[in-house]
C-alpha cells in the first residue's frame, strides 16, 4: 500500500511542478475531445436516426417508400454489424484517401460516431414508435386525419416517452467508445492520460484517475436521465 | 349510401372475406353477428379501408374508396368508426380528443378558401369572392369545435370530463367519448366493431344506450357486435357471416325467431 500511496502524491506533484500547465492542457484537450466527439456523434445520429426511423415506419405501399428501405436496412445492418473501430479505421484508411479528402482526425471521428449512432438511434425511434398501441394510428386515422398528423401529433409525442431515456443511454455508450479514437491519432480521455503515464514511466494512477473520469461522466448523465424520466412520469401521473 | 361489390380481401394465402355484396341505405342500421373469425370485423374495416380490401369495391356516396386516386381521409371524416378497444388519443384530453380533427379539418377549409379569393381577386372575379363573415379565424374555429364538443358531451352526461385524459376514464365512459368524437365530425354512417366487447359487464348497458339514442336519430349505423338483444331492438337488417361470406339477411325477427341457415341455426342455439 506504501508503493501505491508514493505513486499517488508523485501523481499529485506534476501538477505542482513546472511542467504543470502542459499535463492540465493535455487532459482539458483529451476531454473536451470525448465530450465534441460523444455529442457532436449523437447530434448527427439522432439527425440520421430520425429520417432512418421514418423510412422505416412509413407505409410500403408504394416502389420508392420499400427501396429507401432496404437501403436503410443495408445501413443499420452494417454499421451495427462492424466493430466502431473497424468503421474508423475503414472511414479514416480508406474511404478518405480513395476520395482524396484530408480531415483531421477529430472530425472524422465525430462524422464515424455520428453515421455509426445514427444505426442505433433509428432503432431506438423505431421501436419507440412501434412500441405505442397501433389503435392509436388507427383511431387518428378514423377521423380523418392523414398518417403523417396522426403521426406528429399523436404517435410520435407518447413515443418521445419511450425514446428519450433510451437515447441517454446511447449518449452514454458513445462517451465511453470513444476511447477507440487513439486508433486513428485523435487525442482523447484515454490518449491524454497514456501521454502522462509514457512521459513519467508510470501508468497506475493516470489510468486509475482517468477511470474516475469516465465514471464521473456517466454518472452525472445517468442522473440527468433519471431526472428526466421522472418529470415524463409526473406529466403522467396529471394525464 | 354504402354499396360493397364483390369485395374480398386476403392476409398473406389465408383468404379473410370471399366475395361480399351488400347495399346500406340512408338511416339504416345494419347488425352483423357471427361466430369470431367469420370476417365480420374484417369486413367492417374494409368499409372505411382501415384494411385495404384484395379486390372488389366499396362505393361510399357514389366515391370507390379502394380508387388510390380518391383521398381517403376526406372521406373517412365523413364516416365515423367505433373501436373495440375505444382508440383514444392518450396524450390528448377528453376535448381534444374530440376537437382535434374538426378544427384540423376546418382549418385546411379556411385557408382553401382564402386562396380561392386571393385567386379570385387577382383574375378580377370581385364577383365570386366569398364574404368575410364566411371566413372564420382560428380562434373562432376552436371556440366553436369546443362549443360542439361540450354539448356533445353534455349528451352523453359526461362534461364533467372535458378536461380528463383518457386514463382517468373507465371503460364504458371512454367508449362514449369515442362514440362522440366521431360524431364530432358530422358523419354520414357510423362503424361499429364490436363496440361493448372489450367493456365490464356493467358498462356495456351505458354504452349501447347512448348508440341506441344515436340510432333514433336517424344515424345510419353499420355495427358488429355479440349484443344479440341489441341486433333485436335495434337493427333493421341482421347479416349472419361466417366463413368470410354472409349466409343470411334478414329483418331480426326473420333472423332471430325463423332462421334457415343450419349454421345460423347453430350459432344462435349456442350465442341464446
Amino acid at each position: 500500500m506504501g508503493d501505491f500511496e508514493r505513486k499517488f502524491w508523485k501523481f499529485v506533484e506534476l501538477f505542482q511542478g513546472g511542467s504543470a500547465d502542459s499535463y492540465l492542457s493535455e487532459i482539458s484537450t483529451g476531454l473536451q475531445n470525448t465530450v465534441k466527439i460523444a455529442v457532436i456523434g449523437l447530434l448527427i445520429g439522432i439527425v440520421i436516426g430520425t429520417l432512418i426511423a421514418t423510412v422505416r415506419v412509413l407505409p410500403k405501399y408504394r416502389r420508392l417508400p420499400r427501396v429507401l428501405n432496404g437501403i436503410c436496412s443495408v445501413y443499420v445492418s452494417f454499421f451495427r454489424g462492424t466493430p466502431m473501430v473497424v468503421q474508423l479505421l475503414l472511414f479514416y484508411y480508406v474511404a478518405l484517401p480513395l476520395m482524396d479528402v484530408n480531415l483531421p482526425s477529430v472530425t472524422v471521428s465525430c462524422i464515424v460516431f455520428g453515421l455509426n449512432s445514427g444505426a442505433y438511434v433509428s432503432e431506438i425511434m423505431r421501436s419507440g414508435i412501434q412500441s405505442v398501441d397501433p389503435g392509436q394510428m388507427e383511431g387518428g386515422r378514423s377521423v380523418g386525419l392523414s398518417f403523417a398528423t396522426t403521426m406528429r401529433r399523436i404517435v410520435i409525442p407518447q413515443a418521445i416517452k419511450n425514446i428519450l431515456p433510451t437515447l441517454g443511454n446511447e449518449f452514454i455508450s458513445l462517451i465511453k467508445e470513444t476511447s477507440v479514437v487513439s486508433f486513428i491519432g485523435a487525442t482523447d480521455l484515454y490518449v491524454a492520460f497514456r501521454k502522462i503515464g509514457t512521459s513519467t514511466y508510470e501508468f497506475m494512477i493516470p489510468y486509475l484517475v482517468m477511470a474516475v473520469i469516465y465514471i464521473a461522466m456517466v454518472l452525472l448523465i445517468s442522473g440527468l436521465i433519471k431526472w428526466m424520466e421522472r418529470s415524463l412520469r409526473k406529466s403522467d401521473r396529471s394525464h | 349510401m354504402i354499396e360493397v361489390i364483390n369485395l374480398t380481401k386476403s392476409f398473406g394465402d389465408l383468404q379473410v372475406l370471399k366475395g361480399i355484396n351488400l347495399t346500406i341505405e340512408k338511416g339504416e342500421k345494419v347488425v352483423i353477428i357471427g361466430p369470431s373469425g367469420s370476417g365480420k370485423s374484417t369486413f367492417l374495416r374494409c368499409l372505411n379501408c382501415m384494411e385495404d380490401p384484395t379486390s372488389g369495391s366499396v362505393l361510399f356516396n357514389g366515391v370507390d374508396l379502394t380508387d388510390m386516386k380518391v383521398d381517403i381521409n376526406v372521406q373517412r371524416q365523413h364516416m365515423g368508426m367505433v373501436f373495440q378497444h375505444f382508440n383514444l388519443f392518450n396524450n390528448k384530453t377528453v376535448l381534444e380528443n374530440i376537437t382535434l380533427s374538426p378544427i384540423l379539418v376546418q382549418k385546411k377549409a379556411m385557408a382553401k378558401l382564402r386562396r380561392q379569393n386571393l385567386k379570385y381577386k387577382l383574375t378580377g372575379k370581385k364577383d365570386k369572392i366569398a364574404p368575410a363573415s364566411e371566413i372564420k379565424s382560428n380562434a373562432q374555429i376552436k371556440a366553436e369545435a369546443k362549443e360542439n364538443a361540450m354539448a356533445l358531451l353534455e349528451r352523453i352526461g359526461l362534461s364533467d370530463k372535458a378536461d380528463a385524459y383518457p386514463s382517468m376514464l373507465s371503460g364504458g365512459q371512454k367508449q362514449r367519448v369515442a362514440i362522440v368524437r366521431s360524431l364530432a365530425m358530422n358523419p354520414d354512417v357510423m362503424l361499429f366493431d364490436e363496440p361493448t366487447s372489450a367493456l365490464d359487464p356493467e358498462m356495456v348497458g351505458e354504452v349501447l344506450d347512448v348508440m341506441k339514442d344515436l340510432a333514433k336519430s336517424g344515424m345510419t349505423m353499420v355495427v358488429v357486435t355479440h349484443e344479440m338483444g341489441f341486433a333485436r331492438e335495434v337493427g333493421d337488417r341482421v347479416l349472419f357471416m361466417d366463413d368470410g361470406k354472409i349466409l343470411e339477411e334478414n329483418t331480426p325477427d326473420g333472423i332471430f325467431n325463423h332462421p334457415q341457415n343450419p349454421r345460423l341455426q347453430e350459432f344462435l342455439s349456442k350465442v341464446l
